[in-house]
C-alpha cells in the first residue's frame, strides 16, 4: 500500500464510474456511475491525506466530498421522480429537449 | 482515543465472544417459547423449543422458488447474524474489549444500517410477492425509526464527550446516562427492536403476508434469519449497557457479571415487549417517527448538549 | 505485510464490484454491487487510519443504495429476475474516453514525483477533525448546513406533487388535510 498503488485504484473506479455515467440511459444508473466516479475521489482523497499531509485540516476535504455525493443523490432522486411524473420515462434520452 | 481502563484481547477471544452471543440468543428464544407457551396455554413449558425448532430446521430441506436470487437471498438470510457479530466486537465486556475502535458509536450506527440491506434482500431475493412486501414494509419502518436512532447514539456520545464505547461506559461512573437521557434510551431501544425486526415492527413477517420476508425461506436459511434476530436483540441489549447502563459498573460482582447480568434483563424486556407493544404499521409509524421521535430526540440530544457545556 | 494483502484485496473487490454494476443483469445486483464497492473503499480509508470517515462512508452508503434498489424497481417497471437488463447508449465512445481517461490519470499517478510526507497524523484523528470543523474550518461547516438544507427543501419542492391547496382546500382551512396516506398523529 503506497501512495502510487492507492492512487491507482482509485483512477480505476474513476474510469469505471465514468464510463458508467457516459453509457448508461437510465437516470438511476447514470447516478451509479456518478456516485462510483466520487467514490474514487474518496480513496484518492484518503490516500493524499494519509500519504502526504496527514494534518487535521486534510480530512474537512473528505467531508466535502460525502457531502456532494448526499446533495447529488437527493437532488438526482427528487430529479428522477419530477422527471417519472411529468414524463412517464426514467431515461435520458427522452428528455434530451431540456438540454436545449 | 484508546481508553486506559479498556483492554484489547487477542482476536482468539472473537470465538468466545461469538459463543456468548449465541448462548444469549439461545437465551432469549426460549424465552420466547416460553412466553408463547404460557399465552397459548399449552401443556409444554415451552423453554426447550428452540432445540426442537432448531433441529426440525435442520432436517429440513431447503426449497427455492422459480427464479430466486440466490446469492442475495443467501446473503440477506446469513446477514443478520454478521451484523449481530459485527456489533460485540466494540462493546466491552468489564475491562476487556476485542476492538478498541475509537468511533465505536458510529461503529454500530453503520452495522445496524445493514439491516436495511439484509432484510430488504432476504425479500427480494425469494422473487415471491409477499417476501418481497415484506422487505417494502421493513424499508419503509426503516426510514422512520432510523434518524430517530441516529440522534439516540449522539447523546450518550456527546455527554461523554467520545465515541468510543469504553470511555462512554466509564464516563457514567457517578450516574448512568439512562437517568438524564431516557428518551434517548427509549428509542434507542425502539431502533433495536426494530433492527432485529422484533415486536411492534414485525408487519414484515406479518401473518397477512404469509410470513413476509420469510415466507419462501426454509431449513437453514430460516434458522439463520431467526437465529439473527435473537442475537441482534441480544447485541443491541449489549451496546444499550455501556452506552446507557453504566457499563460494569455495580456492587460488589466483578465488572464483567454486571455487564452480563445488565444485557439479560434488557434482553429479557425486549423478549417480553413483542407480546405487549401493538404492531406498528409502517404507514402509519412514518409520521409518528418524523413528527414525534425526532423532535423528541432533538430536544434531547439539546438538553445533553448543553448539560455537557455547562459541565465544562 | 498483512495490510498490503488486506488492502490489494479490498481494492481488488472495490473496483470489481464497480465494474460489477454496469454489468449485471438485475437492479438489486446492480445496487448492492455498488454497495460493495463503497464498503470496500470504506475499509480502505480505515486502513489509512481515518477512522471516523471510513466509517460514516460505508454507514451512509449502503443506506443510499437499499433507498437506491428501491427507486431502480420502482421506475424501470419491467422483472429483473425474468427480463435481462441493458440500457446503454454510445457504448464504444463511453468505453474509449474511459479507457482514454483512466490511462491518463495512471500515467500521471506514475509519472509524478510524488513530495514526501510531510509532518505526523494527530493523536487522535476524529477529534482532530471535528474541532478543525469547529474552529479554523467552521466556514465548511456553516456553508454545508446551508447547503445541506437548500437541498431539503428544492428536493421536496421537485418531488412532491400535490400543493398545501391539494391538503387544505381552496381556502387552507380544511383540518385535517386531506392526504392520500393517513398519518399516525391523526392530524
Amino acid at each position: 500500500m503506497t501512495l502510487r498503488t492507492v492512487l491507482l485504484a482509485a483512477s480505476a473506479l474513476f474510469s469505471v464510474g465514468l464510463y458508467g455515467a457516459l453509457s448508461q440511459q437510465v437516470v438511476v444508473m447514470v447516478m451509479m456511475g456518478l456516485e462510483l466516479m466520487l467514490n474514487g475521489l474518496i480513496l484518492a482523497a484518503a490516500a493524499f491525506w494519509w500519504f502526504l499531509a496527514p494534518d487535521p485540516s486534510g480530512q474537512v476535504l473528505l467531508l466535502i466530498i460525502i457531502v456532494a455525493m448526499t446533495v447529488e443523490m437527493a437532488m438526482g432522486f427528487a430529479v428522477a421522480t419530477h422527471l417519472h411524473r411529468v414524463r412517464r420515462t426514467d431515461m435520458t434520452d427522452m428528455a434530451a429537449d431540456l438540454s436545449r | 482515543m484508546p481508553d486506559p481502563t479498556v483492554t484489547v484481547v487477542p482476536g482468539g477471544w472473537a470465538l468466545a465472544a461469538a459463543g456468548l452471543l449465541g448462548l444469549l440468543a439461545v437465551a432469549a428464544a426460549a424465552l420466547d417459547g416460553f412466553l408463547t407457551a404460557r399465552a397459548a396455554g399449552s401443556a409444554s413449558s415451552g423453554w426447550s423449543h428452540p432445540y426442537g425448532e432448531a433441529a426440525r430446521l435442520m432436517r429440513q430441506r431447503r426449497r427455492t422458488t422459480a427464479a430466486a436470487d440466490r446469492l442475495l437471498w443467501r446473503t440477506g438470510g446469513a446477514g443478520l447474524l454478521l451484523m449481530a457479530l459485527m456489533i460485540i466486537t466494540v462493546v466491552p465486556l468489564g475491562r476487556w474489549t476485542l476492538f478498541d475502535l475509537d468511533v465505536g458509536v458510529v461503529w454500530f450506527n453503520a452495522m445496524d444500517v445493514l439491516a436495511w440491506a439484509f432484510v430488504w434482500l432476504t425479500g427480494w431475493g425469494g422473487n415471491s410477492t409477499h417476501s418481497l412486501v415484506g422487505g417494502y414494509r421493513f424499508l419503509a419502518h426503516g426510514l422512520a425509526y432510523e434518524l430517530p436512532l441516529m440522534f439516540a447514539l449522539v447523546a450518550p456520545a456527546v455527554g461523554a464527550s467520545s465515541l468510543n464505547l469504553g470511555a462512554i461506559a466509564a464516563a457514567q461512573q457517578g450516574l448512568w446516562f439512562v437517568v438524564w437521557m431516557p428518551v434517548a434510551f427509549l428509542v434507542y431501544c425502539l431502533g433495536v427492536l426494530a433492527i432485529a425486526v422484533w415486536g411492534p415492527f414485525s408487519p414484515a413477517l406479518g401473518a397477512d403476508v404469509a410470513g413476509g420476508v420469510t415466507a419462501e425461506l426454509s431449513g437453514v436459511d430460516r434458522l439463520l434469519f431467526k437465529g439473527g434476530r435473537y442475537a441482534l436483540l441480544a447485541a443491541g441489549a449489549g451496546f444499550a449497557v455501556p452506552a446507557f447502563l453504566g457499563g460494569g459498573a455495580g456492587p460488589l460482582l466483578p465488572a464483567w457479571a454486571w455487564m452480563l447480568i445488565k444485557t439479560l434483563a434488557l434482553l429479557a424486556v425486549f423478549v417480553w415487549l413483542r407480546r405487549r407493544l401493538p404492531a406498528a404499521r409502517p404507514d402509519v409509524f412514518m409520521e409518528v417517527g418524523w413528527v414525534v421521535l425526532l423532535p423528541a430526540v432533538l430536544l434531547q440530544d439539546l438538553i445533553v448538549a448543553v448539560i455537557a457545556t455547562g459541565r465544562g | 505485510m498483512l495490510t498490503h494483502v488486506v488492502f490489494w484485496a479490498l481494492a481488488v473487490i472495490a473496483v470489481l464490484a464497480g465494474a460489477a454494476v454496469f454489468i449485471v443483469d438485475s437492479m438489486a445486483r446492480a445496487s448492492y454491487a455498488l454497495a460493495v464497492s463503497f464498503v470496500a473503499v470504506g475499509l480502505q480509508v480505515l486502513l489509512m487510519q481515518q477512522n471516523y470517515v471510513g466509517v460514516v462512508t460505508i454507514l451512509m452508503m449502503v443506506m443510499e443504495m437499499a433507498v437506491m434498489a428501491v427507486y431502480m424497481v420502482m421506475f424501470m417497471g419491467m422483472n429483473p429476475a425474468l427480463m435481462p437488463m441493458s440500457m446503454v447508449h454510445d457504448n464504444r465512445h463511453a468505453l474509449a474516453v474511459s479507457i482514454g481517461v483512466f490511462v491518463l490519470l495512471a500515467a500521471g499517478v506514475l509519472l509524478v514525483p510524488w513530495p514526501t510526507r510531510r509532518g505526523g497524523p494527530p493523536v487522535d484523528v476524529t477529534a482532530a477533525l471535528g474541532e478543525e470543523l469547529m474552529g479554523p474550518k467552521m466556514l465548511v461547516m456553516t456553508g454545508v448546513g446551508a447547503v445541506m438544507a437548500a437541498t431539503i427543501v428544492a428536493g421536496v419542492v421537485l418531488a412532491a406533487h400535490r400543493s398545501r391547496y391539494d391538503r387544505f382546500g381552496d381556502d387552507l382551512r380544511r383540518r385535517p388535510a386531506d392526504d392520500p396516506q393517513p398519518g399516525g398523529v391523526g392530524r
